[in-house]
């Protein structure tokens, strides 16, 4: 559903991702894992077609994300890390506004719209302007603007952060119920959450690829946790062999 | 198209939801009407004073050239400074709030986004325009001024604000902070309002250059009543050129 292969992309100088190459399969979560400042939004921006890589290729439900780039977003929802929201409209004008962008259909647009509101929770604030939500409702219209148009696949950049825990338990179970019919890759670098929701987990750090595998697989003698820290330790031996010297 | 008429609705709704649209809109008539009483007490004290001075002097004094064109040369300099406010915001605001992300990432052509914020702001500053049609109403229903100098003043209005509105969402387009874009762009129009300045003192191949790139020059022979097709073209080239350069910019964030 999702392939990324040999992907880069330099700033200048700055490698901020490094052929690295994963994919998602139809209906998987995919948890894409990193420490802050790893290359996860950056490679999301290049799924989602925001901006291009200096080399290799996203291929989104069989269309290349910059080649045939028109397809490719049609099929894609995304929520950045901080929700796009237009302050001075109101949840449903947004939530419209988004639907005709996305290009459905006229006709189509209310069903969607009742359907999203009632799925996250938002039918209580549904005229309320978005400007005066809360982070959990902001989020949440954030979410509902990624699944309006029923994607087949969703790309969620942190999208529990700076939430407080009973809003992050109701984020979880919808991402969860969310998978199925999506296709969803969901960057963060809590690991309970990873472990809690995803099927198959995917760790960058420095711009490279240093684990890919089933939860399951690479969780089964040890924590989540031990084989996040092993994997990130691993991507810098000579980091740790300077300061083994500079012991001695 | 169909995405131009949802960004440009967009765009509107977000002028009028927000106080912007109000508080532009009374500030420009505010200072509209005041430059027509100025400029119509003066005509009237102009006109007694002619009528005393000799029988039918007063019939050299017409509504045209003494009240209409100096209040449209007044509102054109009211537009250099106002259009650029009115246009900062539009792509500057979405790439500071993030939801320039979500545009981009949507399927819509990146000329269907240039196209729906320069046609909605193009619709403002019709209204703009349209709400200062009651000076010339007045003078119509009490005076005689002729209508067909009138409505070429006014095209000459309108393709000036047009032309400072394209140029505003150029500037617009370079930044994600509205002071830097709304300063630019006062900047780039009060240029293209003053550079023909020194083109009496120029030379021979300068002098006709920069008065030919000045809005003044072309703006001026319409108020005067004159629809010349170089006046004509300079303005769509300006406009086409400003769109042109918006899109290139806005596209640039796809360039390998």
């Amino acid at each position: 559903m999702i392939e990324v292969q040999n992907l880069t992309k330099r700033y200048g100088d700055l490698t901020a991702v490094s052929d690295i190459s994963f994919q998602a399969e139809s209906g998987q979560i995919l948890g894409f894992l990193g420490p802050n400042g790893s290359g996860k939004t950056t490679t999301m921006r290049i799924i989602t077609g925001f901006m291009p890589a200096t080399a290799g290729t996203v291929k989104v439900a069989g269309f290349d994300i910059f080649d045939e780039s028109f397809e490719a977003r049609k099929r894609i929802g995304y929520l950045p890390e901080s929700p796009p929201l237009y302050d001075d409209m109101t949840v449903t004008a947004y939530l419209r506004f988004v639907a005709r962008i996305k290009g459905m259909a006229r006709a189509d647009i209310p069903d969607a719209l009742d359907r999203v509101l009632e799925r996250c929770g938002l039918t209580d604030v549904a005229y309320r302007v978005t400007g005066y939500l809360s982070k959990g409702y902001r989020q949440r219209v954030g979410l509902a603007q990624a699944i309006i148009h029923n994607p087949s696949v969703l790309v969620l950049d942190e999208p529990t952060v700076g939430l407080d825990p009973q809003q992050i338990i109701g984020i979880r179970s919808l991402i969860k119920e969310l998978a199925g019919e999506h296709t969803v890759i969901l960057s963060t670098h809590i690991l309970p959450e990873v472990a809690q929701v995803c099927e198959k987990v995917v760790i960058i750090n420095a711009g490279k690829v240093v684990a890919e595998d089933m939860l399951t697989n690479l969780a089964q003698d040890q924590t989540l946790e031990d084989v996040f820290l092993k994997a990130i330790a691993q991507e810098e031996p000579g980091a740790a062999e300077t300061a083994e010297e500079a012991a001695e | 198209m169909r995405n131009v008429f949802t960004i440009i609705r967009k765009e509107l709704r977000a002028y009028f939801v927000s106080p912007i649209a109000y508080v532009v809109l009374t500030g420009f008539l505010l200072l509209g009407g005041w430059f027509f009483f100025n400029l119509l007490s003066r005509f009237n004290v102009l006109l007694s004073i002619y009528t005393q001075l000799q029988q039918g002097a007063a019939d050299q004094l017409n509504l045209n050239e003494f009240v209409i064109a100096p209040l449209m040369h007044n509102l054109s300099i009211v537009l250099v400074i106002l259009v650029p406010m009115i246009t900062m915001r539009a792509y500057a605001e979405e790439k500071k709030g993030g939801t320039y992300e979500l545009l981009l990432t949507s399927p819509l052509r990146t000329g269907e986004i240039v196209l729906g914020k320069f046609l909605a702001s193009f619709l403002f500053i019709c209204i703009m325009l349209g709400l200062t049609g009651v000076y010339p109403a007045v003078l119509i229903a009490f005076g005689n001024p002729e209508i067909g100098v009138l409505l070429a003043g006014y095209l000459g209005l309108l393709l000036l604000a047009t032309s400072f509105v394209a140029v505003g969402l150029l500037t617009s387009s370079f930044t994600e902070n509205q002071i830097i874009a709304a300063v630019s762009g006062l900047v780039a129009t009060l240029l293209l309002y003053i550079i023909g300045w020194p083109a009496d003192t120029a030379g021979e191949v300068l002098g006709p250059l920069l008065r030919y790139l000045s809005v003044t020059e072309h703006f001026a022979e319409m108020v005067n009543g004159l629809i010349d097709t170089q006046d004509l073209v300079y303005f769509a080239s300006l406009i086409l050129l400003s769109l042109f350069l918006t899109q290139r910019s806005v596209e640039s964030l796809r360039w390998r």
